[in-house]
């Protein structure tokens, strides 16, 4: 049976090898210089004081160059995996067999259906993770200079936080609980589809649809937020917004290094939304007349926020639910497969 | 005498259509059953349920004595030749004999060998490059390697030329008496299995028509032409399985074990094809109740 279940997926295994291989030197080449690159670029600094400016003009540096399209393109592709994963491992497991017909030769020798497929998708499934897990570890080496960086830069705007959503993904132990997901979600529309170019469509819509929704609606939630109340920092305004039916919007940076800000807030002194009216020094006059305005209003910021300690504890959930949901998936497509009969 | 199928008011429906319905049918070991009827009459329903690749939706189905697909000891027992003898496109004929060996206690890789070799056909070749014949024989390699003691096969050569077919038949055959298999194999042309069965089931709409012995049915059914009469009055061990008249003459198909003594009726022999022909078109008319025929057990 393990043998049927390599002899099949042989060809896609070592497509997929090669391509893995070649990632993996390109990130390690490159991963290699780039870390050589900071170490260079900060040698010195203590003596200097100058660590947080020249790790913030790394990071600046980092946007538009060689190094910056390799991580991003780092990202992608361990985003990008589990998917693939999904809608060409997972989809088509089932369905090519029951397309071309040969379910009824596998199912018709001497090995129940139910071992048949937990075979196949042990496998299959296991490579599917191995992979995933690979190019996080070498995505999440790749960008370690990077985090360095933006710990060493403090709060500089071109900090980046493990947890901000755009990289939270594409590091960690999450890709391995995201392929699981993809090739279980697959294999179940499959299941259930029946057909192999349906189930692939179903299973990228799905599959893309919860990647989108879940950094924005579930994973703030899965611990409760902090939030921190500060005085209103003039000096770090970043938007300043009067609109004609009187109301005036004042929020200011706070920095949190290394953490996720979920949402920063203006409350007035009593603690309502601050939403004006505008002053007339910001009606009338100039940006620091306008600033020593918004000083006496006594404002404050509070900034609702993942500190940056739990990235590891969020790793570790999001991965368990992601592999909890696979496992039952897998579960109800043996029960299905063993139960229903197919013809 | 054992019994290899035995099915109780087995039903199969796909949402509210019906495509087997209250079968009964008892096939006995170590015969080579012949299941004829028409396209849509039901016959892969009914051997996808014998195999355990469909599950009934009410009724009972014992294949070997025991519930099909229960075990992987169960699986070893029956053989199964789909329609269109699918193989895996991608894997070579070696690869489909490893994949035999590999997923049946039994497998016979000599005998799975010799036939490939006897057949002239190039292990090393993919299957999804081989012609229809050959792919049947393929997939009838595998299932006679596997040692099965029943061998079912659906419409295996319908889709084969006549010398292919005849090939394939001749290796069937081969193979059931070496290995003393009983088979149940579906066709709906009368004529593949004319030659080779010795056990005859009809399934028309849904329902099993007519099942036994060969000999014993063209025995007890007897082609009667004589004057015009009125079937009412006829013998009443006689049963008019179809009548024909015309203004002086009747002509009967008429079942019974007893000889025929009115000289007033000239008596023919009738071959299977006309049998199977007569059930056929008799269905639609009035379905026979007595569908389980005790036949010379």
């Amino acid at each position: 049976m393990m043998w049927l279940t390599w002899r099949q997926f042989r060809a896609q295994a070592i497509v997929t090898a090669g391509g893995l291989v070649l990632v993996v030197v390109v990130l390690a080449v490159s991963g290699v210089q780039f870390a050589d690159n900071f170490h260079a670029t900060i040698a010195g600094c203590q003596v200097h004081g100058s660590c947080s400016q020249l790790a913030g003009g790394f990071l600046n540096a980092l946007k538009g160059s060689g190094y910056g399209v390799i991580g991003q393109v780092a990202i992608a592709l361990t985003y990008a995996v589990p998917g693939l994963m999904g809608v060409f491992w997972g989809a088509p497991l089932i369905t090519r067999e029951i397309e071309t017909g040969t379910f009824r030769v596998a199912w018709t020798q001497s090995v129940m259906r139910s071992r048949w497929l937990a075979v196949k998708v042990g496998l299959i499934g296991l490579i599917a993770l191995a992979s995933a897990g690979l190019l996080s570890l070498m995505a999440s080496w790749w960008m370690h200079p990077i985090y360095q960086a933006s710990a060493t830069a403090g709060g500089s705007d071109s900090a980046v936080s493990r947890l901000a959503p755009a990289v939270f993904g594409a590091n960690g132990v999450v890709p391995i609980g995201y392929a699981a997901f993809g090739f279980a979600l697959g294999l179940t529309i499959g299941v259930l589809v029946r057909h192999t170019v349906p189930a692939m469509a179903a299973t990228l819509a799905v599959f893309a649809g919860i990647q989108f929704a879940w950094p924005r609606w579930i994973r703030p939630h899965l611990m409760t937020p902090l939030r921190s109340t500060t005085p209103l920092d003039v000096s770090k305004i970043n938007q300043l917004m009067i609109d004609p039916s009187g109301h005036m919007y004042v929020t200011a940076s706070v920095s949190k290094p290394g953490a996720w800000v979920l949402a920063n807030q203006t409350i007035d002194p009593v603690g309502n939304p601050f939403t004006g009216p505008p002053t007339n020094a910001c009606l009338n006059q100039g940006i620091q007349a306008c600033n020593a305005s918004v000083t006496r209003l006594h404002l404050r910021s509070v900034v609702t926020y993942q500190p940056g300690s739990r990235y590891w504890a969020f790793q570790g959930i999001e991965t368990a639910i992601f592999l909890a949901v696979a496992i039952a998936l897998v579960c109800f497509c043996l029960w299905w497969v063993g139960r229903r009969r197919l013809s | 005498m054992t019994v290899a199928l035995q099915s109780r008011a087995l039903t199969k429906r796909y949402g509210r259509r019906q495509a087997l319905a209250d079968c009964e049918l008892s096939v006995p070991a170590g015969r080579i059953a012949g299941l004829v009827g028409p396209n849509g009459a039901g016959k892969t329903t009914l051997l996808h349920l014998a195999v355990g690749l469909l599950a009934p939706t009410s009724g009972t189905i014992e294949v070997l004595g025991e519930s099909p697909a229960s075990s992987p000891a169960q699986l070893a027992r029956v053989g199964f030749v789909a329609q269109d003898t699918p193989a895996y496109a991608r894997l070579s004929i070696a690869d489909h004999l490893k994949l035999g060996a590999r997923m049946n206690p039994g497998w016979d890789d000599q005998l799975a060998r010799r036939r490939i070799s006897d057949l002239h056909l190039d292990p090393r070749q993919k299957a999804g490059k081989l012609s229809g014949g050959q792919r049947a024989q393929l997939a009838l390699t595998l299932g006679i390697a596997k040692r099965p003691e029943f061998l079912i096969l659906d419409e295996p050569v319908a889709s084969l030329d006549p010398l292919a077919r005849r090939e394939f038949l001749q290796g069937l055959m081969a193979a059931a008496v070496d290995q003393e298999l009983t088979v149940l194999i579906s066709s709906h042309l009368v004529a593949d299995l004319e030659r080779v069965c010795d056990y005859l089931i009809v399934l028309q709409d849904s329902r099993v028509q007519l099942a036994g012995d060969v000999d014993g049915l063209l025995s007890t059914h007897r082609l009667l032409s004589g004057p015009r009469c009125d079937t009412a009055q006829l013998p009443p061990a006689w049963q008019v399985i179809s009548a024909s008249h015309t203004d002086r003459q009747s002509t009967l198909l008429v079942r019974s074990s007893e000889p025929v003594s009115d000289a007033s009726w000239s008596v023919a022999e009738i071959s299977m094809e006309d049998l199977v022909l007569a059930y056929m078109s008799n269905a639609t008319v009035a379905p026979s109740r007595d569908r389980t025929l005790e036949v010379q057990r």
